[in-house]
């Protein structure tokens, strides 16, 4: 046998152990209950979900808990399936995080409470301001 | 006041637009027939029609570039572009920022980098002119087409997003039925992230390496079309090595800003936004080297093609990803979907399927070498590492493209929900690492290779030294590093072996024709940069590890990382060999260099401006006398952070939080303290908001005569002085009126305050107070009421919690190695470049 054949045959048996090992460490997108059931199922492992943050009839952000070292707090969201649910960040507010409209936690739950190792934040970008800003 | 809307710049603008699309669409048009025409005055004409097609081209893409910029130089708010990524008092530097923070500036830059570069095609390329020059306008016209805005009325379908576009016509603001002429006064102001001198060169430089990596591959698909099959190499090659620098250049700048400016903590996040430009680098290095390797033996022919075009299309499907807004909840970037992505998907695969067919239909006839490669030979070693490199791009390919695996299996009716790995960074820092050791290995080992094939007898004679050299500087860089990591012991020993290899190839080069020491230059670049890698990620330790026992019970049985330090102003804590003080807010000067207690000015009217009310100083440095009125920047505010090690002061840092309420609260930005063996990095992630109404406390009253001490919070104060005033600043005093002024000095952890609250009797009977707040200290001091009788005065005290801070600071050991191994890596290509590029000129001048 050729001897390129025998370097074609270990990068596609490479490339293949990259795609099932990429697969095996893969995370995904759940509902809370999903990654509940999942929790109490015994996985360990860190999984996404999307949601929105708690708002009151006005529209006003509800629910969220600064730690009392200041460096930690808790929100209610609101996942795809309208299931509300406490999430606990041990990191001090990100930036913008209040004027997200979607939010990604990435984490898992410890008995009820789901805690966040990661935070992505959706942010309503300016070009769909529907407002002028004053100073008019 | 009344202002304009200027209508004519922006239809001019848009006039250029459309003149750019259709001159490249006149200009591919153009060389496609002088490609095809045999009689050579028929070529010439077409030849020449081609040119003024994309000198017309290239003059209408500076037209725009010069109106989109004259709009937001000139502030024109009327316009969109401008309303949303400038503003009034943006430095000058940043208006380039402006320019292309948006998506059609910076496909704006792509076009205009595009064109000047396919000028120097005009000019040095003759032979290859036509059907490279098919391809570039090509290009351009997809390109320009993402810009257009323009709606072809019968389909109702939009093509492109213009950066022309009148505010009143993008943003639905009730205003806009009432006064449609209205012209907002100030912009939205550029995000505070890009307010920063690397994303004034970033970005160029980025998108310069984009655009070299279209001539490449027009050259490549020039010549399987003209059936060249091997001659685009050579006149490739230099493009290819400029695209391999500036483009890697380009990608460790955006991590030099990250580093700079985003508060993540590190200059690299493995985002798929990262990534995206990421894998299409590693592949264009692959390439470089099969074609290089072609050069000297006329092998892997057909692997420099299959390389050289992946790269191209791994840019186009980049562009897809990032402005597709297809990586959606995946990324932490946010990109606004401008409604390209069909657009963007269409050009992606337009140059996939004509690329894929040209290369199926000629493979053929691709020449390839029938003989073996030998294991002792340059060029097996060089292989090798190419397919390491490809590999190692698709393994950060492949999560990259979950988000898209997920639409394409939800697009077929299916249902897929796969996202990367949660600690991304581990994840594929994992992977990369190995890879990185393997590449290194393979590279520093092909260097032996550098002169002749290598027989077994002289093996021993080459390699012992190396490997000797190699061992002795691991176990000195091991032991004084202390490294324990198996993992990261590999990349160190690797990244030794690689740069000790190539010195001794550069000594042998330089002796003998240091033309040809690029290569070898290059490589010690990326040894140094992976043992900078290693030390500064590998190695980084967080200062600020929060391990004092404060840990709130609902926090019982899990383990956390608590990365952040809560400080009270002026109070010392102990973390990691460091003591960590907060000692204050400080504001930026406009005009000089420096930072200023936010306590010694006062403010006026114009947040802008503000007066010293003592003579200033920063660092032994005077900068204003008392009373000196000059311009801050209100939105940042700096705090000072001190880092003490044995009891001398290590760094001073001034990490920022600038608030914008336009774009949305606060954003940290790092300060970093750099020398020769490590840097310290600080930012800030919670601080006390006076706005957020903090408590006061119930307002003490003491009855005090001058020269009597009391308590404030805790503090000694003493009234120093009551004095009667004759002006107030920023206030109108009438001649009946009677202001009396107190002076009260307060004894500070580290110095002393002084409040002057002012007791004012207007019109005879009615009292006015004034409290001046004492920030650093958290207190409130009111001069209430004066008792001539007693010789006192009422003195009104209120506190609240005192300022504090919450920090995160990490230490990055000798990551400095890793930008010198950049600067080296850059002078190695552009050794290589010039050596190309003479050889080029010497053939070219031999032909005529």
């Amino acid at each position: 046998m050729k001897k390129s054949y025998i370097v074609a045959l270990v990068v596609i048996a490479a490339a293949i152990a990259i795609i099932v090992q990429t697969a095996g460490e893969s995370s995904t997108y759940v509902t809370f209950d999903q990654a509940f059931q999942l929790a109490s199922n015994g996985s360990a492992k860190s999984i996404h979900v999307v949601g929105a943050l708690k708002k009151n009839g006005a529209g006003d952000i509800i629910g969220i808990h600064p730690g009392a070292d200041k460096v930690s707090f808790s929100f209610l969201l609101i996942d795809a399936n309208g299931k509300e649910q406490e999430v606990v960040y041990h990191e001090p507010m990100p930036a913008d995080f209040k004027r997200s409209e979607k939010v990604v936690v990435i984490g898992s739950y410890h008995n009820d409470t789901f805690v966040a190792d990661k935070i992505l934040l959706k942010c309503p970008s300016k070009y769909v301001d529907e407002k002028i800003n004053a100073g008019a | 006041m009344d202002k304009v809307v200027h209508y004519l710049i922006g239809d001019l603008g848009h006039l250029f637009v459309i003149l750019s699309f259709v001159s490249s669409l006149i200009c591919a048009f153009a060389y496609t027939k002088a490609r095809s025409k045999d009689d050579l005055a028929e070529k010439r004409s077409w030849l020449i029609n081609g040119r003024v097609a994309f000198y017309v081209h290239v003059f209408s893409i500076l037209g725009v570039v010069a109106t989109l910029f004259t709009i937001i130089y000139n502030h024109y708010f009327e316009y969109h572009y401008a309303y949303s990524h400038s503003s009034i008092h943006l430095q000058a530097q940043y208006m380039l920022s402006c320019f292309w923070e948006g998506q059609e500036g910076s496909f704006l830059l792509w076009l205009f980098w595009q064109a000047l570069l396919g000028i120097v095609i005009l000019f040095t390329q003759r032979q290859w002119e036509a059907p490279v020059m098919v391809i570039v306008a090509l290009v351009q016209a997809f390109l320009g087409s993402m810009i257009l805005g323009i709606v072809i009325p019968w389909l109702n379908i939009k093509i492109g997003s213009s950066p022309f576009i009148l505010l009143r016509d993008a943003i639905q603001d009730p205003i806009f039925k009432t006064t449609p002429n209205f012209v907002p006064n100030d912009g939205n102001g550029l995000e505070p992230l890009l307010q920063n001198y690397w994303m004034v060169i970033h970005p160029p430089t980025l998108f310069l390496g984009f655009a070299l990596t279209l001539f490449p591959f027009a050259f490549c698909l020039a010549g399987l079309w003209e059936k060249k099959y091997s001659e685009w190499i050579k006149p490739a090659l230099p493009w290819t090595l400029f695209a391999g620098a500036v483009l890697g250049l380009g990608i460790l700048m955006g991590g030099y800003w990250a580093y700079e400016t985003l508060s993540f903590g590190g200059y690299w996040n493995w985002d798929p936004v990262e990534n995206a430009v990421y894998v299409p680098w590693l592949i264009l290095i692959a390439s470089m080297h099969t074609m290089i390797t072609y050069k000297n033996s006329n092998t892997a022919l057909k692997a420099s093609v299959i390389l050289v075009v992946s790269v191209f299309i791994l840019i186009l499907y980049a562009t897809f990803l990032t402005r597709s807004g297809i990586l959606g909840d995946a990324s932490v970037h946010s990109f606004t979907d401008l409604g390209l992505s069909g657009q963007l998907l269409i050009y992606l695969l337009f140059f996939v399927v004509a690329a894929t067919v040209l290369i199926a239909v000629r493979w053929k006839h691709i020449p390839t070498s029938e003989k073996e490669v030998h294991t002792y030979s340059r060029e097996f070693w060089i292989f090798l590492g190419a397919t390491i490199l490809c590999l190692m791009g698709f393994q950060v390919l492949v999560p990259t493209s979950f988000p898209v695996w997920n639409k394409l299996v939800s697009f077929f009716g299916g249902e897929s929900n796969i996202a990367t790995p949660a600690d991304q960074i581990g994840f594929y820092s994992n992977f990369q690492l190995w890879f990185a050791v393997a590449v290194a290995f393979v590279s520093g080992t092909g260097q032996f290779f550098w002169w002749r094939r290598l027989e077994k007898e002289s093996w021993k004679k080459e390699v012992m030294p190396v490997v000797l050299a190699t061992l002795v500087i691991f176990g000195i860089v091991i032991a004084i590093g202390r490294v324990t990591n198996p993992s990261y012991m590999a990349l160190a020993l690797t990244g030794i072996y690689i740069l000790v290899s190539n010195v001794k190839v550069l000594v042998s080069v330089l002796k003998t024709n240091a033309r040809f020491s690029g290569g070898a230059v290059a490589h010690i670049g990326i040894g140094m940069m992976l043992l900078g890698i290693m030390f500064s990620a590998g190695q980084s330790k967080v200062v600020s590890l929060n391990n004092n026992g404060l840990i709130m019970s609902r926090d019982q049985g899990t383990e956390f990382n608590r990365d952040n330090l809560f400080l009270f102003i002026n109070e010392p804590r102990t973390m990691a060999d460091y003591e960590i003080e907060y000692r204050g807010e400080r504001l930026e000067l406009r005009d000089k260099s420096g930072y200023i207690k936010k306590s010694d000015v006062m403010p006026t009217f114009n947040q802008y401006v503000v007066i010293a009310k003592k003579d200033l100083f920063f660092a032994g440095k005077k900068l204003y006398n008392a009373l000196d009125t000059f311009e801050i920047y209100p939105e940042n505010i700096y705090y000072e952070i001190e880092f003490r090690k044995n009891d001398r002061v290590a760094a001073t840092l001034f990490p920022r939080v600038q608030q914008n309420e336009g774009m949305g609260g606060f954003i940290a930005s790092p300060d970093i303290k750099k020398d020769a063996r490590r840097d310290i990095y600080t930012h800030v992630s919670g601080y006390y908001n006076p706005e957020e109404g903090h408590d006061w406390s119930k307002q003490e009253e003491v009855n005090v005569a001058i020269g009597q001490q009391f308590f404030v919070n805790d503090y000694v104060a003493v009234l120093e002085d009551v004095q009667r005033i004759e002006t107030i600043p920023g206030y109108q005093l009438k001649p009946e009126d009677v202001a009396v002024q107190a002076k009260v000095k307060v004894q500070g952890e580290r110095e002393e305050y002084y409040a002057e609250p002012v007791f004012l009797i207007e019109n005879k009977s009615e009292v006015k107070v004034m409290p001046i707040e004492i920030n650093d200290l958290g207190v409130k001091l009111v001069l209430l009421n004066i008792h001539p009788e007693t010789n006192s005065f009422t003195l009104g005290i209120t506190t609240r919690q005192k300022d504090w801070v919450v920090i995160k600071a990490k230490e990055f050991p000798l990551i400095n190695v890793l930008w010198l191994g950049t600067g080296v890596l850059m002078i190695g290509f552009m050794v290589a470049l010039v050596r190309r590029f003479k050889d080029h000129l010497k053939e070219t001048s031999s032909v005529s």
